[in-house]
């Protein structure tokens, strides 16, 4: 497991769907170790710029590096196996056993000993693989289920992830529980990760810089506390306003 | 050797195994003379006499009774699947040749034998000695109240009158169409009625009227009085053996023995013969025996080689079924041996089919809706459009089969695949599984319940489908079924149905129990979670 957090760079990225520009000259220069996180609304090209990272969505200009290699230059499926992901809704395989969805990743690039692997990811999310590793997806809780994926995300051991709103679809308690487990995370290992949400809130409190997206630009990139401090535009500041983190 | 090898090498034997069917290997020197029949009593009957008759002058016989209707039996005998079959110079004349009543001159005989061996190559031998003409019959009671004697009779009344009609005559044109037109003639109501039901039908009132041959032995069971075609519609229906032209060329032996029966027999001795089959239900085998040891053609009853006919009424279905055990058995395993080949080969075909489109979405649509226009093809005239390609027996059965097989497989197979837990699915292809992987592992397992759903309806229309086969030669339950139908034996029709119906139920069973194996765990608990909520 190669723990090394890379560095990432988006460089004036383009992606047109028909008339539509989802990305119109984005960049984020991001240095290894750290958290960014995407805020605007739907349809602002959040989670297009994410899939474009694990190339799930090819480009139309622009380029992506990780460490400083063009995405493009690599073998797409072993790109995406050295990249940790989680979806929305989990995306667990609803026919395989938690510690198996674990160790996907670890088994698909033949690692030595994937369970032990698996058992490892599930204990950094506060999981307990004795207990939960031979129960089936729809045995666990929303929260549960949440947190296998992210293991499973962390099993690939790469050292980068994308979460494309991994926590919206979970109550406001449970959301807050898995913030936790998602900064204790940070503690215990270096992870460059590019975080998409609604959540201002969430955002601030979860990344080191957060990225304000709004019809395919980029509206301002900061860290959280310049943020609050200094909205770059009239949209960020609303965008602040409304989510009632404004002091 | 792997999984992949060995499917081929099963496959391969059971082809063999199909290839097999249909072709009994002849002695070296004479060929196999393969003696086919309509599915009507007469025709049966007559049959037997040729194969009877055959074999006592030394020539090796197949019997393929039954053969579907007048277009099954004849595709087959210029296809070369059957040598002989007994028909009728006015259907050969009206049916076959298409001619139409104006245009039909008196000697119908010559026309026949002359059109016939121009352009088929098909010879008709002399006549039999009778005819068998259309009788449209009626109760005595009605005749007696209405004073019918003659069509013309019958026309005056008609409008007041529901007529149960064989399919086959309302369609022909020497059939309804003609009298119709010939005799001014209207009914109240047209029923389409089989053979078998058609007397049933008039004797309990349902109907009025009904199409009949003039040699039927039903028509003396029921004591109907037959109406006279005073206006000579009916072109003559003389009986005679048709004979293809392999047998033509190498078998001369055969020729000369079937010429025999030629002017031996008439109509008072053949509705004598025909009351003894449908009427008193002696076995065809008997019947044919004893009539040609009558007419001194052979010296002794022939082999009783068939498992047609009936046998004395007095037992309880039950002795009956038991009595039939062994031919019940063998034809519900050459039954399921059809089903099993025919659903196998369309898992084959279908499964990675299903799986295919579901990378060309585009061809999707296009391509099952295809398969399925091929499914509203009633399945007998897809039976019969077989015969004039493979001929008849096994193969064109096997062909049919499969081809209904293949709808419910591709559609659920596809529809499976593509619906498989969408996440999931997007899921596994981010984090790096190849499309095979995601195919393998997760959308395949995910459609497994389905693509065995879509198995198992196949299997059970196979299962029904596969009694029809019967029509074309092919065997199985529809063997009784299709012998039953034709001589009114409803304890025979029963004999080949009932188990059929079992056949379908226990199939569908066991598949519903692979079904359940199939489905992953979780999902199954999914699946009675889904059903608890409903209820």
């Amino acid at each position: 497991m190669s723990n090394a957090a890379p560095g990432l760079l988006v460089d004036q990225v383009r992606k047109r769907y028909g008339d539509v520009r989802a990305l119109d000259g984005v960049s984020i220069p991001l240095e290894a170790g750290t958290w960014l996180a995407l805020v605007g609304e739907s349809g602002a090209g959040k989670s297009t710029l994410v899939r474009c990272i694990n190339r799930l969505e090819e480009l139309d200009g622009g380029g992506i590096a990780i460490e400083g290699v063009d995405v493009r230059e690599r073998d797409v499926i072993e790109l995406r196996r050295s990249i940790g992901y989680v979806p929305q809704e989990g995306g667990l395989l609803p026919h395989w056993r938690v510690l198996a969805n674990v160790a996907l990743v670890p088994r698909l690039t033949n690692l030595s000993d994937p369970e032990a692997r698996a058992g490892e990811a599930l204990r950094l999310v506060g999981l307990d693989a004795k207990a939960l590793g031979r129960r089936w997806p729809h045995e666990l809780s929303g929260g549960q289920r949440q947190r296998v994926a992210l293991a499973r995300a962390l099993a690939a051991g790469q050292g980068l992830l994308l979460l494309d709103e991994p926590f919206g679809a979970l109550d406001a308690i449970t959301r807050s529980d898995l913030h936790r487990t998602v900064l204790q995370v940070r503690q215990d290992r270096p992870l460059t990760a590019v975080l998409v949400t609604h959540d201002v809130r969430e955002a601030l409190l979860l990344a080191d810089r957060v990225g304000v997206m709004r019809e395919g630009r980029l509206e301002q990139l900061a860290p959280p506390a310049a943020l609050l401090r200094a909205p770059a535009t009239a949209y960020v500041a609303r965008l602040l306003e409304r989510a009632e983190v404004v002091r | 050797m792997t999984n992949t090898h060995r499917l081929l090498a099963v496959t391969g034997a059971l082809l063999a195994g199909a290839a097999g069917i249909g072709d009994t290997q002849a002695p070296a020197g004479a060929r196999t003379v393969v003696v086919a029949s309509k599915p009507f009593g007469e025709s049966y009957l007559l049959a037997e006499m040729f194969a009877q008759l055959l074999e006592a002058r030394g020539v090796a016989v197949e019997r393929r009774p039954g053969l579907g209707a007048t277009e099954v039996a004849f595709a087959a005998l210029r296809a070369g699947a059957i040598d002989v079959y007994p028909e009728y110079t006015g259907t050969g004349l009206l049916v076959i040749l298409g001619a139409s009543r104006d245009t039909a001159s008196r000697d119908v005989f010559g026309t026949v034998q002359r059109e016939f061996m121009s352009r088929f190559g098909v010879r008709w031998l002399p006549p039999l000695g009778f005819e068998n003409t259309y009788a449209i019959a009626v109760r005595r009671e009605t005749a007696a109240e209405h004073g019918l004697r003659t069509l013309s009779d019958l026309a005056r009344i008609a409008p007041r009158l529901a007529a149960g009609l064989t399919p086959d005559f309302i369609g022909r044109p020497d059939g309804l169409p003609g009298l119709a037109a010939a005799y001014g003639l209207r009914f109240a109501e047209v029923r389409p009625l089989s053979q078998a039901l058609k007397y049933r039908a008039l004797a309990s009132g349902a109907v009025d009227v009904v199409d009949g041959y003039s040699t039927d032995g039903l028509i003396a069971r029921y004591d109907l009085v037959v109406l006279a075609d005073d206006r000579g519609f009916f072109p003559p229906y003389d009986a005679a053996a048709m004979v293809g032209a392999g047998v033509q060329r190498d078998n001369p032996r055969a020729i000369a023995a079937l010429s025999e029966l030629s002017g031996r027999l008439d109509e008072r001795l053949m509705r004598e013969l025909n009351a003894r089959v449908e009427v008193s239900g002696e076995p065809i085998p008997q019947v044919a025996a004893s009539a040609l040891r009558d007419l001194g053609l052979v010296d002794r009853a022939g082999e009783d080689t068939t498992s047609l006919g009936t046998t004395g009424g007095a037992t309880s279905f039950g002795e009956y079924m038991w009595s039939r055990r062994a031919s019940l058995l063998a034809q519900a395993l050459r039954h399921l041996w059809l089903v099993g080949l025919a659903l196998g080969a369309a898992i084959a075909v279908a499964v990675p089919l299903g799986l295919w489109l579901e990378h060309e979405r585009r061809a999707a649509e296009p391509v099952i809706r295809a398969i399925g226009a091929v499914q509203t093809i009633p399945s007998i005239a897809l039976l019969a459009f077989m015969v004039p390609l493979l001929g008849i027996g096994a193969w064109p059965a096997l062909v049919a089969l499969w081809i209904y097989a293949l709808f419910p497989i591709v559609r659920h197979t596809y529809s499976g695949v593509r619906d498989a837990d969408p996440d999931a699915v997007h899921a596994a292809r981010a984090l790096g599984m190849t499309p095979a992987q995601v195919l393998r592992h997760v959308r395949t397992p995910l459609a497994a319940p389905g693509i065995l759903a879509g198995i198992r309806t196949a299997a059970v229309i196979s299962v029904g489908t596969a009694t029809l086969a019967a029509f074309i030669g092919a065997g199985g339950l529809g063997e009784p079924i299709a012998t039953g139908l034709a001589l009114a034996d409803t304890r025979l029709i029963l004999s080949g149905a009932l188990p059929a119906a079992a056949l379908a139920l226990v199939v569908d069973g066991l598949l519903g129990l692979v079904e359940r194996a199939v489905t992953p765990a979780p999902l199954r608990h999914a699946a009675a979670r889904r059903a608890d909520e409903r209820r």
